[in-house]
């Protein structure tokens, strides 16, 4: 019986949460075929770096996830990450299998790399789904507007190209066995076009808005530019980044980098502390991530509470310096 | 220089999504329309690459007929021209709406020269599907190089900026080229009374195209459940602060 | 204390529902007057629950055509002044045409009239000055008002919120919804809420757009709706940057393009009344979660604003045909309009104990809180609301489609030009009178009241012109002679000397029947009503503080049996005041009969030799002596004959049942050609015949902020019976009156460039040397009514004047477009300058 083939994301020897999930969705949709993963490899960097012995134990490791067979693609071409030549090799890989259906995880590159292969192999693609059921059609649900709403869809396709939404679903634990084998992928020239050619570091300093344990974000209510020194000063307190919302960037008071919403920065911090943000779904979709979401605003009833743990109403103006203050005076007494 | 931008015309949300009674789109009967953030930028960046570098730029938008209304904000901001493909206002799914912007530009390129750039969304805000640039790039055969927060032309080619662990991965593709950009790509103008004023007399290019059979169908759409949280006031006004460092303490951020 | 009040009781003294200004003002001033137990709710979230007050462009300009505006306006101004959100910027209005600097002198009147200083007139050049970023070469001047200003409405809504909730009178509930009103027995009871019910026999709804909705939930409706008013905003605008406040420069009204321009920190807000009427039902008004920004923000359509970007370009090129200014935000704002551009306030005439202010911009909002808390708590308010007034509703007046049509025909008039006699166009001939058939192959020209299709003049008589030849004074200004004609002064000649056939069918006429009806009439009529049966009195209706109320006319028919006749106009709020003094143990009934019965008036030295040909009955001088009233026989028909006259001459009203009048008229019409009976439109009946006799109407010389005393109508003595106003009544008879009424008469009609001017009421009076006249009670002198005495060949002004100055004789000047004219008081008091002895009316 053909099996299901999904694409595995991984770094520094570990596969990412993303792809665990979209492992998931694929063992469902599978029901009883195969799983099969794809691992990209580069014996260039793996020699410097890592390790080929890493990159098995990662695919090896796979059958706890449900894969049965885990294909370890290595190219030299892949010491830098080159979309099209993805989509080569996983569309090779799945007409070598005879695939029924190809997932990979909804991650920047999990999407464009699952649409190249739509587009190479004409086969349609849904992304971002956190259901999918085997039939004729196929079945699934997926989100859209960042997941502020859900779509049910129907699927008409003999390869179903799926793309699985990030941290929508839980990762499923298994033991399946699991045999790792090399692919070696045909790559052609013209799929090496689209490549990264150069990696610019991000200036140094400050916390990055995604990997933040704390956050600390203006909206529309803190007024200016110049009124986001009590956010930043707060967020220096809590060792946290500063955020913003969309209405923020728009109007020129913050850098877009700062921005945590749909189109923004997707975050999912310990604390989110929203001031002055109304909690449009724009922004929302940015910050659901967070595990616990502070609000303050003056508008005891503005969306954003009915998504929050904890509120304080009034002005953010008089607040946050007051939670600074407060905060200092904490660590006065303790030191 | 010749540069194409393809704009999809969503609602404008708010708080609360809000269905249709049938279920098969949002209820916009109260909604403003835009133009989807990261093709705004998309604009912005197609105006400013043609005011460097003199040349035509075109909007495209595939949508109903009330999508006039995103063409001409994007004229308003000193695009060219416009070419519309009206739709009957019905969901059309990515394949679909990426064979009838093939056309269009097979088309508009067989009449008025090849397009250097054409830049798309990296995905639209409604449906999300991250895929109609690729395939036109791929129909076309042209190089697509996605999610671009910096664009900048070296001669004939593009040097392109995308956001990435830790920073930011660069991409140098020839021109003609497909890119999808998004937002902070740059900070879109608003259009001055005088632009929105030369927008209402700049030409749009209507054409009715035929819709291929959709392989995605959308069969209704769901508002979640709700996270259901329902705050706990910490207290008003900035004698709160001490109820709030207690909290941060409890859940060990400070 | 939090804005909002958790646990919403369970019973109030009253509940205002709506927190936009109107609500948070009607609130406070309830709490300031004294009542306790008010609960004021919202469905949205504080300080902006969302409606129109969140999105208003905040900016007052003072001075309106309207009295009763203008006074809510200046009230409302102090009150926001007090707060200490206001901030004062000047305001220019701009004309481009000819006709728009004539109309600006009729505002510059109009200021003067209500005591709105300073003002100027100011040339393209000073306007320049005022606003250096307008290109003077497009404008022909403007009109200057330095005390012109903007506030912050939501900020003023949440200090008297916070006044109101200090004071121990008020509990806030946001988050509020009202989901029903239950009414018993015709009296509000309850209001259900989202968070549980609330007990209350007063209930105030003042929820802007909403109202019509809340007040479906009474039974009841308030007549408004919801239309669109576009806005945006361009910058950033290099010469407001490092601006230090809101506002610096004189918000500006382009007022030949329906729009306005104002600074608004370092942007420029552009605003319009040009596009074409975009009205909503209020169901269709999202909810807070539906809404992308407020419910009351709607999506901005483009094409509405195409032309007005124009408009904006020619007057202000610097700013807004920069390309570096952009447009950052743009809305179709929803606000209210009524049928006739006046707001909706009062007591339900529906249900007892249900209050509505609604249809009230920011510019008047904390006045009328004000008035209509003094309303509730004493029964009237200072101010006088009249035009206001929910109760002057006509039944069609209140439906979907005569609101849409008028609303649609009024939006852009919102700056225009608007003359004092102009018709609407929209939804007519709604009510005819039977004689309409006859009216129409007469060629009359129709004007409205209340609904019904009154003809003002009949071009059939058009032959008199030549027969009166020089004493019908012709008119060459096209302002004057606009919704005017020189017939009218033929057909007041004619009716003179010969006799008039009045349509007066849009009386409203209503009967007061039962044991106590005697008591019922009396304890709202001024004049003693305890005559004999067959006796017609006049008499004014006073307010609690001896103001008017109205004035109308009683009929005793019998023991338990009275008529009352009053105009169309304040038909329906006469009808609220009479019912409302009904005793509560249903001992007396009041029956209307506008619709079933009609009325035609003959007048005119040879009324009664018509009258006497139809009827065999004796209608002598002895044997129907003025001021009764009887039925008599007309051939076949019953008709009820008043003797009594509005315009001063022989004759009577004659009342018949509806079906039967085109037969009276028939009648009347073959009976009275031999006598040169010729048909009389309503500019006789109104204007030309009242004001020779200097009868007082409602309305012009009558309101509540005017004594008996004052309007020289004081009767010999007081009668010993209770009546509403008495005890102010009787101090005011003590009192020296700060002001009489006069008739003036105008001395030279001659303007600067040659052409004789009419005035048409409302114009300052001023004195000889041209300063306003203001009596000890603050109020400025003005034309309460005016128009032509064609029988005295003199053009007649009526005005209130201080007693320095009431003195026959007096020389004083009345200021008409921008231009002084002298005039003479010819009168002062209530004797008539056309037959001063009333030896025709008792001939």
């Amino acid at each position: 019986m053909a099996p299901v083939v999904a694409l595995i994301e991984h770094a520094d020897g570990k596969a990412f949460d993303t792809s665990l999930q979209t492992l998931a969705v694929a063992r469902s949709f599978a029901a009883g075929q195969a799983v099969h993963a794809l691992v990209l490899s580069s014996p260039i960097r793996l020699d410097l770096e890592l390790g080929r012995n890493a990159v098995f134990a990662l695919a090896n490791d796979l059958g706890h996830y449900g894969v049965n067979v885990a294909h370890i693609a290595e190219h030299e071409a892949l010491d830098s990450f080159a979309p099209d030549a993805w989509a080569a090799i996983l569309g090779q890989l799945a007409d070598q299998l005879d695939a029924t259906a190809v997932f990979a995880a909804g991650t920047e590159r999990g999407n464009e790399v699952m649409a190249r292969v739509g587009a190479r192999a004409n086969l349609p693609l849904a992304t971002n789904c956190i259901a999918v059921s085997a039939g004729d059609p196929i079945t699934l649900t997926r989100q859209r507007w960042g997941g502020s709403l859900l779509e049910e869809a129907r699927l008409n396709s003999t390869r179903p190209l799926v793309t699985v939404a990030p941290h929508a679903v839980p990762i499923e634990t298994t033991e399946a066995e699991t045999k790792v084998e090399t692919f070696t992928p045909q790559l052609k020239e013209q799929e090496l076009v689209v490549r990264v050619i150069e990696h610019v570091a991000a200036a140094g300093g400050g916390v990055s808005l995604a990997e933040a344990r704390v956050v600390v974000s203006g909206g529309r209510g803190v007024g200016s530019k110049e009124g986001f020194a009590i956010i930043e000063e707060l967020a220096g307190l809590l060792g946290g980044a500063v955020g913003c919302s969309r209405v923020v960037t728009s109007a020129g008071w913050r850098p877009h980098t700062d921005q945590v919403g749909q189109t923004g920065t997707k975050i999912a911090p310990e604390l989110y502390i929203a001031c002055g943000i109304s909690g449009a779904t724009q922004h929302m979709a940015g910050c659901k991530g967070a595990k616990r979401i502070l609000a303050i605003n003056s508008d005891a009833e503005a969306p954003i509470m009915l998504n929050s743990d904890y509120a304080v109403v009034g002005d953010l103006k008089e607040i946050v310096p007051a939670i600074s203050k407060e905060i200092r005076a904490n660590r006065g007494h303790a030191g | 220089m010749r540069v194409l931008v393809c704009v999809k015309r969503v609602p404008f949300t708010g708080g609360k999504m809000v269905l249709a009674p049938d279920s098969m789109a949002l209820e916009t009967r109260h909604l403003g329309f835009t133009i989807s953030p990261h093709e705004e930028c998309g604009v912005e960046e197609a105006v400013r690459m043609i005011e460097a570098k003199s040349g035509e730029s075109v909007v495209l938008t595939l949508g109903p007929a009330e999508a006039a209304e995103q063409l001409r904000d994007a004229m308003a901001l000193g695009v060219d021209r416009a070419i519309h493909l009206e739709t009957d206002g019905s969901e059309w799914d990515p394949e679909a709406t990426a064979a009838a912007i093939i056309d269009a530009i097979r088309a508009d390129e067989a009449a008025s020269g090849p397009f250097d750039l054409i830049l798309f969304g990296n995905e639209s805000a409604d449906s999300g599907g991250f895929q109609v640039g690729l395939r036109v790039a791929g129909a076309l055969g042209r190089p697509c190089v996605t999610g671009l927060k910096k664009v900048t032309i070296e001669g004939a080619s593009v040097r392109c900026e995308q956001e990435s662990e830790g920073g930011r991965d660069v991409y140098a593709v020839p021109m003609p080229a497909v890119l999808t950009v998004k937002e902070g790509l740059n900070l879109p103008r608003y259009p001055s009374v005088p632009g929105r004023m030369r927008a209402a007399r700049k030409p749009v290019a209507t054409m009715t195209p035929t819709q291929a059979q959709a392989r995605l169908e959308l069969a209704s759409l769901v508002v979640p459940a709700g996270q259901g949280r329902r705050a706990e006031v910490l207290g008003s006004g900035p004698s709160a602060a001490p109820a709030v460092v207690e909290m941060l303490r409890k859940i060990g951020v400070v | 204390m939090g804005p909002t009040d958790r646990n919403l009781p369970s019973h109030a003294r009253v509940v205002v529902i709506g927190c936009g200004i109107v609500g948070n003002s009607v609130a406070y001033h309830l709490g300031r007057l004294g009542w306790r137990d008010i609960v004021l709710l919202d469905k949205g979230p504080l300080p902006n629950p969302g409606g129109s007050t969140g999105h208003a462009s905040n900016f007052i300009y003072l001075v309106d055509h309207s009295k009763e505006m203008t006074a809510l306006t200046i009230e409302s101004v102090k009150q926001y002044k007090e707060m200490g959100v206001f901030i004062e910027s000047g305001g220019v209005e701009v004309a481009r045409t000819k006709e728009r600097m004539q109309e600006l002198t009729r505002r510059m009147a109009s200021a003067m009239s209500w005591g709105i200083e300073p003002v100027a007139l100011v040339s393209p050049s000073e306007t320049k000055r005022l606003v250096p970023y307008l290109d003077e070469s497009i404008i022909l001047g403007g009109f200057y008002t330095p005390g012109v200003g903007v506030v912050d409405s939501l900020r003023a809504g949440t200090l008297m919120r916070e006044r109101g909730q200090s004071a121990g009178a008020l509990a806030v509930a946001a988050k509020t919804e009202v989901l029903g009103i239950d009414v018993e027995h015709g009296r509000v009871r309850r209001v259900r809420t989202t968070e549980g019910d609330i007990e209350a026999d007063t209930v105030v709804i003042t929820c802007g757009v909403w109202s019509p909705r809340v007040a479906r939930m009474a039974g009841t409706q308030i007549p408004l709706t919801p239309a669109v008013h576009q806005m945006i905003d361009v910058g950033p605008v290099p010469r407001f940057a490092g601006a230090k406040s809101d506002i610096e420069f004189p918000i500006v009204r382009d007022m030949d393009t329906n729009m306005y321009e104002r600074q608004a920190g370092g942007d420029l807000e552009i605003g319009s009344y040009a596009h074409r009427p975009i009205l909503y039902d209020p169901d269709d008004i999202p909810s807070l979660a539906q809404a992308a920004l407020s419910p009351t923000e709607f999506p901005f359509t483009q094409p509405d604003f195409e032309l007005q970007m124009q408009h904006a370009l020619e007057l202000m090129p610097e700013i807004v045909g920069d390309e570096k200014v952009g447009v950052k935000y743009a809305i179709n704002g929803i606000l209210s309009l009524t049928p006739d551009g006046m707001p909706v306030l009062g007591e339900s005439p529906d249900v007892k104990g249900l209050w509505a202010a609604a249809a009230v911009w920011v510019k008047e909002g904390p006045g009328t809180g004000k008035a209509i808390a003094e309303w509730m708590v004493h029964g009237e308010s200072e101010i006088d609301l009249h035009s206001s007034d929910i109760a002057r509703f006509h039944e069609h007046q209140k439906t979907r489609a005569h609101v849409r049509a008028r609303a649609a025909e009024g939006f852009n008039k919102t700056y225009g030009i608007v003359h004092p006699g102009e018709q609407w166009a929209s939804n007519r001939e709604v009510r005819l009178s039977p004689f309409n058939v006859r009216e129409r192959e007469l060629g009359a020209t129709f004007f409205e009241a209340a609904g019904w299709e009154r003809p003002q003049w009949y071009e059939s008589n058009a032959p008199l012109l030549e027969e009166f030849g020089d004493r019908v004074t012709r008119r060459t200004a096209e302002w004057e002679s606009r919704w005017w004609s020189p017939i009218i002064n033929a057909e007041h000649l004619a009716m003179r000397e010969r006799a008039g056939l009045f349509d007066l069918s849009a009386f409203t006429i209503f009967d007061i029947t039962g044991p106590s009806a005697l008591q019922s009439v009396q304890c709202v009529a001024l004049r003693q009503m305890d005559v004999p049966v067959g006796r017609v009195v006049y008499t004014p209706v006073l307010s609690p503080t001896g103001g008017f109320k109205s004035d109308l006319t009683i009929m005793r028919l019998g023991d338990e049996h009275f008529r009352v006749v009053t105009g169309g106009a304040s038909g329906m709020s006469d009808r609220k005041w009479f019912q409302d003094h009904l005793p509560p143990d249903g001992t007396a009934q009041l029956t209307d009969l506008t619709s079933s019965t009609t009325t035609i008036g003959l007048w005119g030295p040879r009324a009664r030799d018509i009258l006497a040909t139809l009827t065999m009955d004796d209608v002598s001088n002895d044997g129907f002596k003025f001021g009764t009233c009887r039925t008599i026989e007309a051939g076949t028909l019953r008709v009820l004959a008043s003797r009594i006259s509005y315009v001063g001459d022989l004759g009577w009203e004659l009342y018949i049942p509806m079906d039967q009048g085109l037969k009276l008229w028939d009648l009347l019409w073959e009976m009275g050609k031999q006598h040169g009976l010729t048909p009389c439109g309503i500019g006789v009946y109104g204007t030309t015949g009242r004001l020779e006799k200097c009868y007082r109407a409602h309305g012009n010389e009558l309101e509540t902020e005017y004594n008996v005393v004052e309007a020289g109508m004081t009767a010999p003595r007081v009668k010993d019976e209770d009546f509403v106003g008495k005890e102010a009544h009787l101090r005011h008879r003590q009192e020296e009156p700060a002001a009489i009424m006069c008739t003036l008469t105008v001395d030279d009609h001659t303007s600067s460039t040659g052409e004789k001017r009419y005035m048409l009421g409302r114009e300052p009076i001023l004195t000889h040397e041209g300063k306003r006249i203001v009596d000890r009670h603050g109020r400025g002198s003005y034309v309460t009514s005016a128009g032509a005495g064609p029988s005295i060949g003199k053009h007649i002004l009526m005005a209130y004047l201080p007693p320095e100055h009431a003195r026959a004789g007096a020389a004083l000047s009345v200021q008409y477009m921008g231009e002084r004219y002298p005039v003479t008081v010819a009168v002062a008091g209530p004797t008539p300058v056309f037959d001063p002895e009333n030896l025709r009316i008792r001939s």
